[in-house]
């Protein structure tokens, strides 16, 4: 018990010192994380309105990649952009290996199905038949396209904040592409394993405690714009 | 089908004409519209039963669902995809279910207008006067979703109203109102296309609604445009059997023409010689329509109370009362069914089982050919 009110107690003077390397860390995860992001939604934006409102034959089996890919290993995402990006890979002159770049790329892959994903539910959860009244009303595609967003807006802002979830708590991923190297790819999940391993308690739980604040940000902004609409 | 051929080919006053219209839907063909014009400033009303595809009709109408073959002719120009986008936004849509936006109630009525790109200020000017038009003026503000609904429907009237469309198209808008709420809104809504001259095409299944609020009716059957004609003509003198039994001619019975003469055709039905004003060959199959408020029940050996020209002896089989009125359903050898009032009812003292006598007049009857 003293380990962890110690850990606790330090961690706490940590945070309000205001310890550089700590606060270099969190602000490099959220930069790398809000990038994935934003670019998840670039790509899972248009991509999951294509598959929620076109008609074409291979739709039913895309929609079950993008699901398949909600639930792709971060480990196994890690395992692929390192072959892609390693020295001797397709990639490898690029010299991404290694740098926040790599990590990003590693948290859109993670990121962009479950945008993506969550983008085709909320816009299928609308009826059906609005798309038509919208049309017979006089809308271009691109009109009624952007009034289904407006009327999905609240599952969309949950599946943004989904994709950020999914990639400020990945480690398996950013450890193996980024290599948790010091002042360079070093994020909060990939430092917290790091000072656990070398039994840095106090280090651990300052970044788990900022961890843990980002994640309950994230839903206190979410529950605040639906119980507004309420 | 008659009716239909008898159109001029092409007709200026057509704003919308359909040709040849065939749609299906997987392998199956559900819609077969030879030919259907919409006259500019009528309100034409398509009805037909469940399932008839009335609403498959309308959306086609609305270059919303392509037609397996046939043409869609928007003022003389037949539509195709390059300009369904400029074609739309001469129309509006009206849905059974008022599909809102989740946005203001005025925001709401402006939105095809936005969509059209018509300057703010007309775009004010306009809603507020459709919101004013429709008794909806005081709840501009108010979100859309915080509506009842009977304020949704009138808010989604508005918004196509206030499109200044040259043709409206509407699918059963008032069919799932309750019953206040929709004679109100039937009445508002007969008065502003009186007033605006608004050319509208409307889909219901109600009768009375069809014949109120139609100049002329389109009636649908099992995918097939049956028969387009005033409301009155349609009553009066259905085109087949289908019309027939849809707009509510029970008596349908089969016979054979034996002699014409002078207009009055004398039928052989089953141990029944009837005569009936119409035109048949000798020895022709057809059918005799009778409306069960035109056969004439009265007592057996009463004085006849009118100049009725058929007459028949039958025993009530059974009588289902319909509230105000009552089905007497009479076996004279084939089934007749006659609509009584209660009243009349309580004065005969009808029962089942007893004799009585059915007549109809002459002029009552409609003759519809039969292979």
């Amino acid at each position: 018990m003293e380990l962890i009110w110690e850990g606790i107690h330090k961690a706490i003077q940590l945070l309000i010192s205001g310890d550089d390397e700590v606060f270099a860390i969190t602000r490099l995860s959220l930069q790398v994380s809000g990038v994935a992001t934003l670019i998840s939604l670039l790509i899972g934006l248009p991509l999951g309105t294509l598959l929620a409102l076109g008609e074409f034959p291979t739709r039913r089996f895309w929609i079950s990649v993008i699901n398949t890919g909600m639930a792709l290993p971060p480990v196994v995402v890690g395992l692929g952009v390192s072959i892609f990006l390693w020295r001797s890979g397709p990639l490898g002159r690029l010299g991404w290996m290694y740098t926040p770049t790599a990590i990003i790329i590693a948290q859109v892959i993670i990121a962009a199905p479950v945008v993506t994903g969550l983008t085709i539910s909320a816009l299928q959860q609308l009826n059906p038949r609005l798309r038509l009244q919208l049309l017979g009303m006089g809308a271009s595609t691109a009109q009624m396209i952007v009034v289904l967003w407006k009327e999905a807006r609240l599952p969309l802002l949950a599946a943004l904040m989904a994709g950020f979830g999914s990639v400020i708590s990945e480690v398996g991923a950013s450890m193996m592409v980024g290599g948790n190297l010091r002042g360079e790819t070093r994020v909060l999940t990939t430092a917290i394993v790091l000072e656990t391993s070398r039994g840095m308690f106090a280090i651990a739980i300052a970044l788990s405690l900022i961890l843990l604040w980002i994640a309950y940000l994230v839903n206190l902004a979410l529950t605040w714009l639906q119980q507004r609409h309420e | 089908m008659n009716e239909m051929r008898t159109l001029p080919e092409s007709n200026t006053q057509a704003i919308l004409q359909l040709r040849n219209l065939k749609v299906q839907r997987g392998e199956r063909e559900v819609l077969n519209v030879p030919w259907l014009e919409v006259m500019r400033g009528e309100a034409l009303t398509i009805i037909g039963p469940n399932g008839a595809g009335k609403s498959t009709l309308l959306l086609t109408m609305a270059a919303l669902l392509q037609p397996a073959a046939g043409e869609v002719i928007f003022n003389g120009r037949a539509l195709n995809r390059r300009w369904q986008l400029q074609y739309r936004r001469q129309i509006g849509l009206v849905f059974q279910e008022p599909l809102l936006l989740s946005d203001s109630v005025f925001n709401n009525v402006a939105a095809g207008l936005r969509f059209r790109g018509i300057a703010k200020a007309e775009v004010k000017r306009r809603v507020n006067d459709w919101l004013e038009r429709l008794n909806i003026r005081h709840l501009a503000k108010r979100p859309a979703r915080a509506i009842s609904g009977g304020e949704a429907q009138r808010a989604n009237l508005a918004r196509s109203f206030a499109l200044q469309a040259d043709l409206l198209l509407l699918d059963e808008p008032f069919s799932a109102l309750d019953a206040p709420s929709r004679t109100a809104l039937q009445i508002d809504f007969q008065r502003l296309i009186a007033e605006t001259h608004q050319t509208a095409v409307f889909v219901t299944h109600d009768l009375e609604e069809a014949v109120m609020l139609g100049n002329r009716v389109a009636v649908l059957i099992e995918g097939e445009l049956r028969q387009v004609g005033r409301p009155d003509e349609i009553f009066a003198a259905p085109a087949d059997m289908g019309v027939a039994a849809y707009v509510g001619v029970e008596n349908i019975l089969p016979g054979v023409t034996l002699a014409e003469e002078d207009g009055l055709v004398s039928i052989a039905l089953d141990g029944f010689q009837a005569e009936v004003v119409g035109a048949a060959r000798r020895g022709q199959r057809v059918y005799v329509c009778l409306r069960p408020e035109d056969i004439i029940l009265q007592l057996e050996g009463e004085n006849p109370r009118s100049s009725a020209r058929n007459r028949l002896r039958g025993r009530i089989r059974r009588i289902v009362s319909q509230g105000a009125l009552s089905k007497v359903l009479v076996d004279c050898g084939f089934q007749l069914t006659a609509l009584v009032t209660r009243a009349s009812m309580r004065e005969m003292g009808l029962e089942t089982g007893m004799t009585v006598s059915a007549s109809f007049k002459a002029t009552a009857a409609h003759l519809i050919p039969r292979q």
